[in-house]
């Protein structure tokens, strides 16, 4: 009966309808669209680093690597990784842009508002998620630098992986904030989690063959069931490749790969959500 | 239609052990100006806070604009404009663009939308800036575009928590002129609270709280009748004995009030000469005023509204200092 209440209260309720609280979701939306889109500096800051990746790092080792498989050198399979990488980046600063909300007081303004506190986390989720995805997709057209086709038909495919990572890092990132309050001690945590996260994830290397310790952390990281996918697409690798993951001695397949990454999402979503209801 | 537009019965909230709010009921109509008064902690801000729907209350309920703040939060936020004491505003976005956001999470229709935004940013002046970003506005600007905001969506109350609270003189007037002729254009009713008792001889009726109490509730001008007489404040080399001359002699009672002692006489212009003739303690300064609602304040707690003021004030200060250099 409390849960079913405290959920009533998370979704709207108390008179907000749903049309307004979807003008809610949608104007916190479009608010992250219009300070991305004015600054220009940002937009090229966030794809410094995954471009110096892919063209110095990803370069560099290839030159003395061999294939990864056949037809695919070190730079070819780390791009789709990066691509990851950047979207997973991009998103967690949702949080921060939460905590700085609150540091400049603007947070008020938004919590007082005559819409509910869910559709604020979720129109917050989806505008950084958007802007994630664009980064992404900044990215990728980089592909044919180093010598990937991309089809239109990728690209489709490739969309809704994207924002789904998108928004399970994006949700994640804005349960954090709602907890803590700090601009510094957000940025610490961030990258106590973030860079782990990244480089546990199959971003860097394939995951088979890894030591058992490393497997594990590699298996329970979320972020892995959203990088294989999308190096799957990019490279059109068949569905038994070595970049799969096997679980448990069972060759995942893209599908149930999605299928992990959106229960986290979902559950990220939710959390998120419901914890943006519950602070003051 | 209710004949009130706010209505507080028996409200109280603690936190913990301590009652910020402690059994206050009263009742705005509709129109009014209706001024908060009282120290820093005496439970200015959490009162707001109820009526706006921010804070829970232990007990007791309240209504704005006929709606329950606890169990019809969103039509109470919809009939209430807040501009706080510290900004809220996005200062990456334009003035505009703040506007803009704020209709479209507050529901003015598309048609009137526009429109609407051209009206108040005209009646504060902004029009001019209002596509430059807030970061380059000045304190008094950004004070008036929250104004603005505020009333955006045709509040049917504007809450005003410490309007002008680290604004100059002048801006301060300014600010008081907008309020003013805003209550006379759209006939909103103005909830505010401040400890400047200048500001709040601008109000219809002032309710004064201390400690969570409402102690006094009236216009100025009857408040002012509590304190029916001349004011003389007096500085001696000695109070003790001063207060107990001036008790013995005059026979009437003597407020301190740190280093100083006040104390009311009928007929201030006259009493002055002879008092100091023959007055036994040695007087440094001495001083006679009208009341004001200083006065009235002092009269009723003991205590000078003022000093707390500004070390608020002070406090204020610090607090964004301390935010700006962390960074």
């Amino acid at each position: 009966m409390k849960l079913r209440q405290s959920f009533v209260n998370m979704i709207g309720a108390r008179g907000t309808s749903t049309m307004n609280n979807l003008r809610g979701v949608y104007t916190l939306w479009y608010r992250d669209i219009l300070i991305f889109g004015r600054d220009r500096v940002h937009i090229i800051s966030s794809i410094t680093l995954p471009l110096l990746f892919v063209f110095v790092f990803g370069i560099g080792l290839s030159a003395r690597m061999g294939d990864l498989a056949p037809g695919i050198n070190f730079t070819q399979f780390l791009f789709p990784g990066i691509i990851g990488m950047t979207i997973l980046m991009s998103s967690f600063t949702a949080g921060v842009s939460v905590v700085w909300d609150r540091e400049v007081g603007f947070l008020r303004e938004v919590l007082i508002a005559p819409i509910s506190r869910a559709s604020v986390a979720m129109g917050k989720t989806l505008g950084t998620a958007t802007i994630a995805v664009i980064q992404g997709i900044i990215i990728l057209l980089f592909a044919p630098l180093v010598d990937i086709s991309v089809s239109a038909w990728t690209v489709l495919v490739l969309l809704p992986l994207m924002l789904l990572l998108a928004i399970s890092m994006s949700s994640l990132g804005i349960l954090l904030a709602t907890r803590i309050k700090s601009l510094e001690a957000f940025h610490g945590l961030m990258s106590l989690l973030m860079f782990p996260m990244v480089f546990l994830s199959g971003v860097f290397f394939p995951l088979q063959g890894l030591p058992a310790w490393m497997d594990i952390l590699v298996k329970f990281n979320p972020v892995t069931y959203g990088i294989a996918p999308i190096r799957q697409v990019v490279l059109g690798a068949s569905p038994d490749s070595l970049f799969s993951i096997i679980l448990f001695g069972h060759t995942m397949s893209i599908w149930e790969d999605v299928t992990m990454l959106a229960l986290f999402a979902a559950a990220m979503i939710l959390l998120a959500m419901w914890s943006f209801g519950k602070q003051d | 239609m209710t004949d009130y537009i706010i209505k507080v019965e028996k409200l109280v909230k603690r936190f913990g052990k301590l009652a910020a709010v402690d059994d206050i009921s009263f009742s705005v109509v509709p129109g009014e100006i209706f001024g908060f008064l009282g120290p820093n902690g005496a439970g200015k801000t959490t009162t707001i806070n109820i009526l706006c729907t921010l804070l829970k209350p232990t007990s007791g309920r309240a209504s704005v604009n006929g709606f329950d703040v606890v169990r019809q939060q969103s039509q109470v936020r919809q009939s209430i404009g807040l501009v706080f004491q510290d900004p809220s505003l996005d200062v990456r976005l334009s003035g505009l663009q703040n506007l803009r956001f704020h209709a479209s999470v507050y529901h003015v229709p598309a048609p009137i939308r526009e429109q609407r935004i051209e009206q108040v940013l005209m009646m504060m002046e902004l029009w001019d800036r209002r596509n430059n970003e807030v970061r380059t506005y000045s304190g008094g600007m950004k004070r008036r575009l929250e104004l603005a905001r505020g009333l955006l969506h045709y509040p049917k109350v504007l809450f005003l928590d410490e309007p002008t609270l680290g604004l100059d003189p002048q801006t301060r007037s300014h600010i008081w002129e907008y309020i003013l002729d805003l209550r006379q254009r759209e006939g909103t009713t103005i909830f505010l609270t401040t400890h400047y008792m200048d500001e709040a001889e601008n109000a219809d009726r002032i309710a004064i709280i201390d400690y969570g109490k409402l102690i006094a509730i009236d216009t100025p001008e009857r408040l002012k009748n509590i304190v029916s007489k001349d004011i003389i404040s007096v500085k001696t080399d000695d109070n003790d004995r001063a207060a107990e001359e001036i008790g013995l002699r005059y026979r009437i009672e003597v407020i301190r009030d740190g280093d100083e002692l006040t104390f009311e006489v009928a007929n201030g212009e006259e009493f002055l000469p002879t008092f100091v003739r023959e007055f036994g303690t040695k007087i440094l300064s001495i001083n006679l005023h009208q009341p004001s609602l200083d006065d009235v304040f002092l009269k009723l707690t003991g205590r000078e509204i003022r000093q707390e003021a500004a070390s608020s004030e002070i406090k204020t200060i610090v607090r964004q200092y301390d935010r700006r250099t962390r960074h």
